[in-house]
């Protein structure tokens, strides 16, 4: 049997030890009628055969790495140098488990302190855990959060934030029975989306108000004002941030957010078809006790000797149980560790011209498809590096035409922003080239 | 295995590490460093937002790439790992993560999928997720599978939201407490809370099985279920897990299993069939998926088919021999996740599962139990075994002997380190005195087996005879004993970075 090495005789032996004839003794504690149970499941297969197989159902896909891809809307083609994926899977941290000894966790747990500091850095802000499962239950843990904090069940959100980030909200926080959502409405007037002003929506109920920027629709907003909102009212500013966007934008911790959270994928980090992606969080230094999930810190050794081990434990589920911050335990270690080594590998530079680039292309593009007549760019500017399109026709039409010429056409609002259904987010990266944005626009210019 | 004696002791390849610390990324960083290039975009160039909206400077680390690989190859290096010791963690399954599966998942044909694709684009992927629900289901006797949660704990969340969701429909909203045996996970009682529920803690009797007057006491009009573990955390089946299901339902309630154990019942038993409502199932334990240093991993929830349409949306749906994902499910709890599941670590479970088949899989929970009834009796001599029972695929033992010289189950569990064993799960569950849970999976070598009982018996002598080897213990690590008390009341969380200090966060 594959991966099993007993050999019959050594088997033998330990029955023999062990005091029994076979296994079927060890089993007697299962209630007899139901005791191995039939496996209508077919005969287990070589290596070859199950290559063979899992290769079969890859090869009935058409993976977006290998189209001109202009899907975004919160997952992202971006460019992954090798050596991330190189280094994530030495067997040393692939197969390694949560570092309850940290003198031999040492790889993990440093890694972990350096995943920590980086999104401190990148969100200018002063506390971050070790990651949340990705960026919708990290923003559903950042309200929980709020509403621990504050005393306070009201949850105010932009029309901004991505829609399926507020429908995991709302199933966390039980919106249909424990916790009153009030969502800023989004429309279109005067041929541009507008998302309503959340700070008129604040006040002493809220427990906090999300934003996301860029927002789900590609739009930045200057959140000064929203910050005095908050002043006043005492609810807690909780922001959604892409990651790589702030290689180039205004940090969280910069518009004084209490609690950032966001999506790590686009830093290094495969599209998989949903995951595993990777959650983070950060918030002041005040509210630290708060925070769910782990976290590494530093630590000396009986010789003095720096060391990192996961501290600040009474926050969490195997030691309050009932009373912890979170039930999380599992996370996203290996995912995260991926995102630290893109980020050494890219450095400030690599990171700002990947953002820089999305920025131009896309706005390359908005221009291009603004021109075209029959097509419409509702984003308004400012925007980032994906932007709403109202075209001639529906847009699942649309991008049936441009998939036979091998281009994935933008995110068909139709399921998430059912007032949008005939418009489509065009999202472009640093890995759209001139080229291709040429050849989608001709295509859409000929339908 | 080399003679290991005393403070000679020299673990395989991390003796000379502690003379080399290995610094922070933040002190690597040069000024001017050269880091990775991109290529500039060949398009007119746009004005930038105004300077409101962006930032002053980023202040991340600057290195090149051979700098960047030698750092993270020798953070790795640090690392104790299934594919290099015996990593006996209980009710963690350290079990062998097979090299195929990792190849499949980096498949551009999977890798490269983004989560929004058209339909018609993705159906082998699809068809993939199908395969597997099913499979699981057929594993565990359930009506439907959803493969959306991101670990167990997310798994417990949702089939907890999903249990809610049952009592509401039927006009129970007013059952709100869920019963939960004080041998189970931290998990159990946390996820509970997140739900809203109140957590009534059950007493184990002195056989290891949930109290069954302590279970009747407790059951009423006001509980929604009970959470139980199968078999527990102290690698024990429940002697009277029919009785229990039962009481459970007469009372109106449903019944949730922790399925971390599951490595000792596949092809055993099918849990649906010991009266378990809602099962999840820790992929990343069970079937092999890599643990990653703590996560990825994926936790697969099984319903009964009554449960079905409480399921978290999307939901895979098959017509013919073509896959669509379903939203159009007005009774879901609504989505757990955006985007969907862990799909990298589903590629590796499925390939898992074809790998072993039928009789593999029930091969695996044999060898797996074999092997931890093998350790109990060899260790009972130098060890108090916890319950005198057969176990199942792990065992618990009790440092009570050794604590009667002194020494803690932590002291016994740094030692083995010295002898070059990752050390058991210590300290859980919280029923047993220093309690040392011990699992060592089917893909053991009885000659492994062996060495580990050796350095067991070798501390337990040590315990009596040179107390001060093990309080002292590791000795040769790239980093001895931390003081983590002072770690805590002083945390320094994160690295001192230009312009914004180190971060000392004070109380």
């Amino acid at each position: 049997m594959p991966f099993i090495p007993l050999t019959p005789a050594e088997r033998q032996q330990m029955l023999e030890r062990i005091g029994v004839t076979s296994t079927d003794a060890l089993f007697e504690v299962i209630p007899a009628g139901l005791r191995y149970p039939p496996l209508d499941l077919p005969a287990g297969e070589s290596e070859l055969e199950t290559g063979r197989a899992l290769r079969g159902l890859a090869a009935r896909n058409r993976p977006a790495t290998e189209l001109a891809c202009f899907l975004g809307g919160g997952v992202y083609h971006h460019f992954i140098p090798a050596a991330v994926g190189a280094l994530a899977s030495r067997g040393e941290f692939l197969t390694a488990y949560t570092p309850y000894q940290p003198e031999v966790s040492q790889g993990t747990l440093q890694a972990v302190f350096e995943f920590q500091s980086l999104v401190c850095d990148l969100f200018a802000m002063d506390v971050a855990n070790a990651s949340m499962y990705d960026g919708a239950t990290a923003l559903a843990e950042a309200v929980l959060m709020a509403q621990r904090i504050t005393r306070r069940s009201r949850v105010v959100l932009s029309g901004g934030v991505h829609p399926d980030y507020r429908a995991v909200t709302a199933t966390y926080l039980d919106e249909a029975e424990r916790a009153e959502f009030v969502v800023g409405a989004v429309e279109v007037r005067d041929g541009a989306l507008r998302e309503a002003d959340v700070a008129a929506l604040v006040d002493e109920r809220a427990a906090c108000v999300v934003v996301q920027q860029p927002s789900f629709f590609g739009t930045l907003a200057d959140w000064t004002a929203l910050r005095a909102a908050c002043d006043r009212t005492g609810a807690l500013l909780v922001m959604v941030v892409n990651p790589l966007t702030l290689g180039l934008l205004k940090p969280p911790g910069a518009w004084g957010a209490d609690i950032a959270v966001g999506e790590g994928q686009p830093l290094g980090v495969p599209m998989s078809f949903g995951g595993p992606y990777v959650g983070l969080m950060a918030t002041r230094q005040q509210y630290v006790r708060q925070l769910p999930g782990r976290i590494a810190g530093i630590a000396h050794d009986v010789e003095g000797r720096r060391g990192f081990v996961l501290t600040l434990r009474p926050r969490e589920q195997d030691i309050r149980r009932e009373k912890a911050t979170s039930n999380i335990c599992t996370n996203e270690a290996l995912v995260a560790l991926q995102v630290t080594i893109y980020l050494s590998l890219m450095g400030p530079d690599g990171l700002r011209q990947a953002a820089e680039s999305c920025y131009q292309l896309a706005h390359y593009a908005a221009a291009q498809i603004a021109a075209l007549p029959g097509y419409t760019v509702l984003t308004p500017e400012p925007f980032f590096h994906e932007f709403v399109v109202r075209g001639p026709r529906p847009p699942e039409e649309i991008n049936a035409r441009l998939l036979e010429a091998g281009i994935l056409g933008g995110l068909p609002l139709r399921r998430l922003v059912p007032a949008l259904a005939d418009c489509a987010l065009y999202c472009c990266t640093e890995m759209n080239t001139r080229a291709e944005i040429d050849a989608l626009v001709a295509r859409l210019r000929a339908l | 295995m080399a003679e290991v004696t005393g403070r000679q002791a020299r673990p395989p390849g991390l003796a000379d590490l502690r003379q080399t610390p290995e610094p922070l990324l933040s002190e690597l960083s040069v000024a001017d460093r050269p880091g990775l290039d991109l290529p500039r975009p060949d398009v007119p160039a746009a004005p930038l937002p105004p300077a409101a909206l962006l930032r002053d400077s980023l202040p991340l680390p600057r290195l090149s790439e051979p700098e960047v690989v030698r750092h993270f190859t020798r953070l790795s290096q640090r690392n104790y790992a299934i594919d290099t010791v015996f990593y006996p963690l209980g009710s963690c399954t350290m079990k062998y993560n097979p090299k195929l599966n990792d190849e499949l998942a980096r498949l551009p044909g999977f890798a490269g999928l983004h989560p929004y694709q058209p339909e018609e684009t993705v159906q082998g992927a699809l068809a993939l997720l199908a395969a597997l629900e099913a499979a699981l289901a057929e594993l565990t006797g359930y009506g439907a599978v959803s493969l959306q949660p991101a670990a167990g704990a997310h798994g417990e969340l949702t089939g907890l939201l999903i249990i809610r969701a049952h009592h509401r429909a039927r006009g129970e909203a007013h059952r709100r407490r869920v019963l939960v045996p004080d041998s189970a996970h931290g998990t159990n009682p946390a996820s509970a809370a997140m739900v809203g529920y109140e957590t009534v803690t059950l007493r184990s009797d002195e056989r290891g099985n949930v109290d069954l007057r302590a279970l009747e006491a407790a059951l009423g009009p006001d509980v929604a279920g009970l959470m139980i573990t199968a078999p527990s955390t102290l690698g024990l089946f429940d002697e009277h897990m029919l009785a229990i299901t039962e009481a459970v339902h007469a009372a109106g309630g449903l019944v949730y299993g922790d399925g971390a154990n599951m490595n000792a019942l596949l092809g055993v038993a099918k849990p649906a069939q010991l009266g378990i409502d809602v099962l999840h199932m820790n992929l990343h334990k069970t079937f092999s998926t890599p643990h990653g240093g703590g996560g990825p991993g994926a936790g697969a929830l099984a319903v009964t088919a009554a449960l079905e349409p409480y399921l978290p949306v999307p939901v895979v749906r098959r017509a013919g021999d073509r896959y669509a994902l379903d939203y159009q499910r007005p009774q879901s709890i609504g989505p757990v996740r955006a985007f969907g599941g862990h799909f990298g670590v589903l590629v590796r479970a499925y390939a898992y599962i074809r790998r072993l088949g039928a009789d593999g899989l029930r091969a695996v929970s044999e060898a797996a139990v074999l092997n931890a009834n093998y350790l109990r009796v060899l260790l009972q001599e130098w060890y108090d075994v916890a319950y005198e029972r057969p176990c199942m695929h792990e065992v618990v033992l009790s440092g009570r002997r050794q604590k009667a010289r002194g020494v803690r189950t932590l002291d016994i569990a740094k030692r083995l380190i010295d002898y070059g064993f990752h050390p058991p799960t210590i300290y859980f569950p919280l029923v047993v005195d220093e309690a040392l849970m011990i699992e060592p999976t089917e893909t053991e070598t009885k000659a492994t087996l062996d060495a580990f009982v050796a350095a067991m018996a070798a501390i337990a002598r040590e315990a009596s005879d040179q107390p001060e080897l093990l309080r002292a213990a590791p000795h040769a690590t790239p980093v001895r004993r931390l003081d983590e008390a002072t770690a805590a009341r002083q945390p320094v969380l994160r690295w001192a970075t230009p312009g914004r200090g180190h971060g000392e966060t004070g109380a």
